[in-house]
């Protein structure tokens, strides 16, 4: 894994956006737009990286931007990437989709399958922040059990989409599972990415001091549970070769160092979650971690 | 405004302002000012000063708001960090201190409040 | 030496070809009838070599714009077609593309909006977006639905907005005419490449294309001032107004290269001593031409106006037009429910306040691909004569009578 001294520092995220403070948005963004050297189009339906984006006439990235509408990312990056070949364009820059979970499990699935089946090709990152927070933190496909939402005031009831599988099953060519606050491994994933073609999906958890009801110094911390905790689980897939990452890999030995209900505690969207709901979040959270450990060893 | 003329196939005026940014930062204005507390480095204990060298760079990688500096020891641009406290947390050495920006003279508080 | 071929097509094959001859760089294809022939078409033709495109078949209308909208934005020419629902479906990017201002040519083979459910032929799926900022062009038949198609290009591109290209399903699209072809010279001649665009994708000068945008003005970092969320919408609109010389001009060096000439923004028939003007849009129109020929056989001195531009509305060329005829018939194959058709509304917007204005007299018809016979075109005018109060201003545009909005051919409708 690239050590942090070794990271690039390009500059393209602008200090002074509009960011939220404590959003890790801005960790990845950095790390994204390095990895890259600036060489790429991003491309953003609405969703909180709209917000950092800032208004018009300003933008807060140093890089190509195309705004999109909500249900079109995928598409319309294939139509980017398409226009860019028919130009002669296609070398000077790498088409980089970028939607929250809603834009992607929900509302942005139909397009990403279409683009994921047809091998289009660009990097399709979705930074899951696990709710629709720029609109108000209301409950998407990807909220996990037991999260109060404004549309789930009691806590919701369903697992989340596990949206990476689902792009998983179009047979594309890689597959990772990231986040914001494991820079190193992301740098990695955007650099493995990047050098190859077709449909390349990135699924990068992002912790929301906001939504998630934490203090925002706290970002890191809580991304970092959810991995010790393995809700969320830093991991590749390359043509077949599945391979847990970075400090995923690291649990896979030594097992999980974190339960459910040390990662829920302290985020007030989990306030007053019935122990029966934690038990079953564990449960789940066990089987599919037993699962991602299980083809680990078996390398597919 | 800037609508600008355009001459394409004819010549007459194109009204054709559309959306579109060009990079700078301080979007939102000088963020700086959403702090309640600033970090503050101790540059003595900072790892990268005590090897001096480039070594650790942690608070720049994990600075969301692009406002630490690498370097020995990292710069912090109080002009825009809005004071969200992560480089504190991730520190090593706890070389970062968050302080009120009250200590600094910078926004005073109100009577009465803590 | 410039060739011209006429061939035996349909208007579907008529549009694809226009692509062709227009060197579409990006095509998005989702099938729906009556249009899918226009994509199938194209898709044998990039597939062959013959046509050097991007052929995206994607999962949905929404989706097939979004890829133009895309392809668009980074210089691309770009190219769909669409009907009825499919049109609906991507309405929010029918919105974007023209706000977007990007000069996307779109083809309707023009179908009645579900439900109920029917794939025949009327007008209200492209009127039902008239408002979305994107010039809108009638054809009357499949010659002009490929020499409008190619004049479309340059008038998005010399425009930066994005053209429709109107017809109507099976009754052009699926109808073989004979047509003109243009060789490519001619086409070459008259469609230059795509100019630069207004968005700039470049890493070595980024932007950020189309963020949000405050509705009041706002400097940017040196203090130059742009416009609001308003200002922007107003060029817009300026920029749609100022469309309209632009559709004239390509109809006019069209003509000059090929000798066809469609017209403009309108175009008449038997109009210079008419009394009484009936007027549509697309290929109704045309059968009107048929029906003012029988009204003249009977001594009524009958005339056509055919609508070929809608959006931008040529309402000063419209009210000239009008000027002092006794009555103006306009037969909408659409209806703006609730009211009445949307061709007749917007003719009496443009001659309200007029000196020597006719009466205005709306007729909805063929809907849902129901037949519209010459012989009831004509019943339907001299109804309109004999019943004074028809288009007077005191008629009731949401009523469903003679001197209102007449629903033509309607059934007796028995309640079980």
């Amino acid at each position: 894994m690239t050590r942090i001294t070794d990271l690039p520092d390009t500059g393209h995220v602008l200090p002074g956006n509009r960011a939220c403070a404590g959003c890790p948005l801005g960790i990845a963004l950095r790390r994204i737009t390095a990895a890259l050297d600036g060489r790429m189009v991003l491309v953003n339906p609405a969703s909180c990286l709209t917000v950092l984006g800032g208004m018009y006439p300003i933008s807060s990235l140093a890089i190509p931007w195309v705004n999109c509408a909500f249900p079109s990312t995928a598409a319309t990056a294939s139509g980017i990437a398409a226009g860019l070949r028919a130009t002669g364009r296609a070398d000077e820059m790498t088409v980089v989709a970028m939607a929250g979970d809603g834009g992607t499990a929900d509302i942005g699935i139909q397009a990403l399958s279409g683009a994921a089946e047809r091998n289009e090709d660009f990097i399709y990152i979705c930074y899951d922040n696990e709710a629709y927070m720029n609109t108000g933190t209301q409950r998407s496909g990807s909220t996990p059990h037991g999260a109060r939402t404004t549309t789930t005031w009691s806590g919701k009831r369903e697992n989340p989409k596990d949206v990476l599988a689902i792009v998983e099953a179009h047979d594309v060519g890689y597959v990772a599972s990231a986040s914001a606050v494991f820079p190193e491994d992301l740098h990695d994933k955007i650099v493995a990415a990047n050098g190859r073609a077709g449909l390349r999906y990135v699924h990068m958890n992002l912790p929301c001091p906001s939504g998630w009801g934490f203090d925002p110094k706290d970002s890191v911390r809580y991304g970092r549970l959810a991995v010790d905790a393995g809700l969320v689980a830093l991991y590749e897939v390359a043509d077949g070769v599945f391979r847990l990452t970075g400090r995923s890999a690291a649990l896979a030995k030594s097992g999980l160092k974190a339960s459910v209900a040390e990662y829920m505690a302290g985020q007030s969207r989990f306030r007053g979650v019935s122990e029966e709901t934690i038990a079953e979040v564990q449960e789940w959270v066990d089987d599919r971690w037993s699962g991602l450990v299980a083809r680990h060893e078996a390398g597919v | 405004m800037a609508r600008r003329k355009v001459t394409g196939m004819s010549d007459r005026l194109r009204y054709a302002e559309i959306s579109q940014s060009r990079p700078a930062e301080g979007e939102a204005g000088r963020t700086g000012d959403w702090r309640s507390k600033r970090p503050v480095l101790e540059a003595a204990t900072c790892s990268a000063v005590k090897q001096g060298r480039e070594s650790c760079q942690i608070c720049w990688v994990y600075c969301p708001d692009a406002s630490i500096a690498r370097g020995v020891p990292p710069v912090i641009d109080l002009e825009y960090c809005k004071g969200c406290g992560i480089c504190a947390e991730v520190c090593p050495t706890g070389s970062i201190a968050m302080q009120p920006e009250a200590e600094h003279g910078v926004c005073e508080l109100p009577e009465g409040a803590e | 030496m410039r060739t011209m071929t006429t061939t035996v097509m349909t208007g579907n094959e008529a549009a694809a070809t226009a692509a062709k001859l227009a060197r579409v760089q990006v095509v998005a294809a989702y099938p729906i009838t009556p249009q899918s022939p226009v994509v199938e078409t194209i898709s044998a033709w990039v597939e062959s070599g013959e046509l050097p495109a991007e052929f995206v078949a994607v999962e949905s209308e929404h989706s097939a714009l979004s890829v133009c909208i895309g392809a668009s934005t980074v210089g691309a020419r770009a190219f769909t077609a669409t009907s009825a629902n499919g049109l609906a479906y991507m309405t929010e990017q029918v919105w974007w593309a023209a706000g977007a201002r990007l000069p996307i040519v779109m083809c309707i083979a023009n179908r009645a909006m579900a439900a109920p459910w029917n794939v025949l032929n009327d007008q209200q799926d492209s009127m039902s977006v008239r408002d979305a900022g994107w010039v809108q062009l009638y054809c009357r038949d499949n010659s002009e639905i490929l020499d409008t198609t190619v004049q479309a290009f340059r008038i998005a591109e010399e425009c930066d907005l994005p053209v429709m290209v109107c017809y109507d399903g099976f009754l052009l699209s699926h109808t073989m005419m004979p047509v003109d072809v243009p060789d490519a010279a001619t086409v070459d001649a008259f469609l230059p490449p795509r100019p630069a665009p207004l968005q700039v994708v470049d890493p070595a000068d980024p932007r950020n294309v189309g963020p949000v945008v405050m509705a009041a003005p706002r400097a940017d970092a040196d203090g130059e001032p742009h416009g609001g969320y308003f200002e922007i919408r107003a060029d817009h609109q300026r920029a749609l107004l100022a469309a309209a010389e632009a559709v004239e001009r390509a109809n006019a060096d069209w003509a000059a290269a090929t000798g066809r000439d469609w017209g403009g923004l309108t175009w008449d028939y038997r109009l210079d001593d008419a009394d009484i003007v009936l007027v549509a849009a697309g290929s109704l129109a045309t059968q009107l031409t048929v029906a003012a020929d029988e009204l003249r056989d009977a001594r009524i001195a009958a005339g056509v106006l055919g609508i070929r531009c809608y959006r931008p509305f040529p309402a000063d060329e419209i009210a000239a037009r009008l000027a002092g005829r006794a009555l103006a018939i306009v037969f909408d194959k659409a209806m703006s429910y609730g009211y009445e058709g949307p061709i007749a509304g917007d003719i009496k917007t443009a001659l309200f306040g007029r000196e020597e204005a006719p009466r205005v007299h709306g007729v909805v018809c063929g809907l849902g691909g129901r037949d519209v016979p010459v012989s009831e075109l004509v019943d339907a005018v001299r109804r309109a004569m004999a019943t004074p109060t028809a288009g007077a201003p005191a008629a009731p545009s949401a009523a469903i009578d003679a001197a209102s909005t007449e629903w033509l051919g309607l059934a007796e409708k028995s309640v079980s």
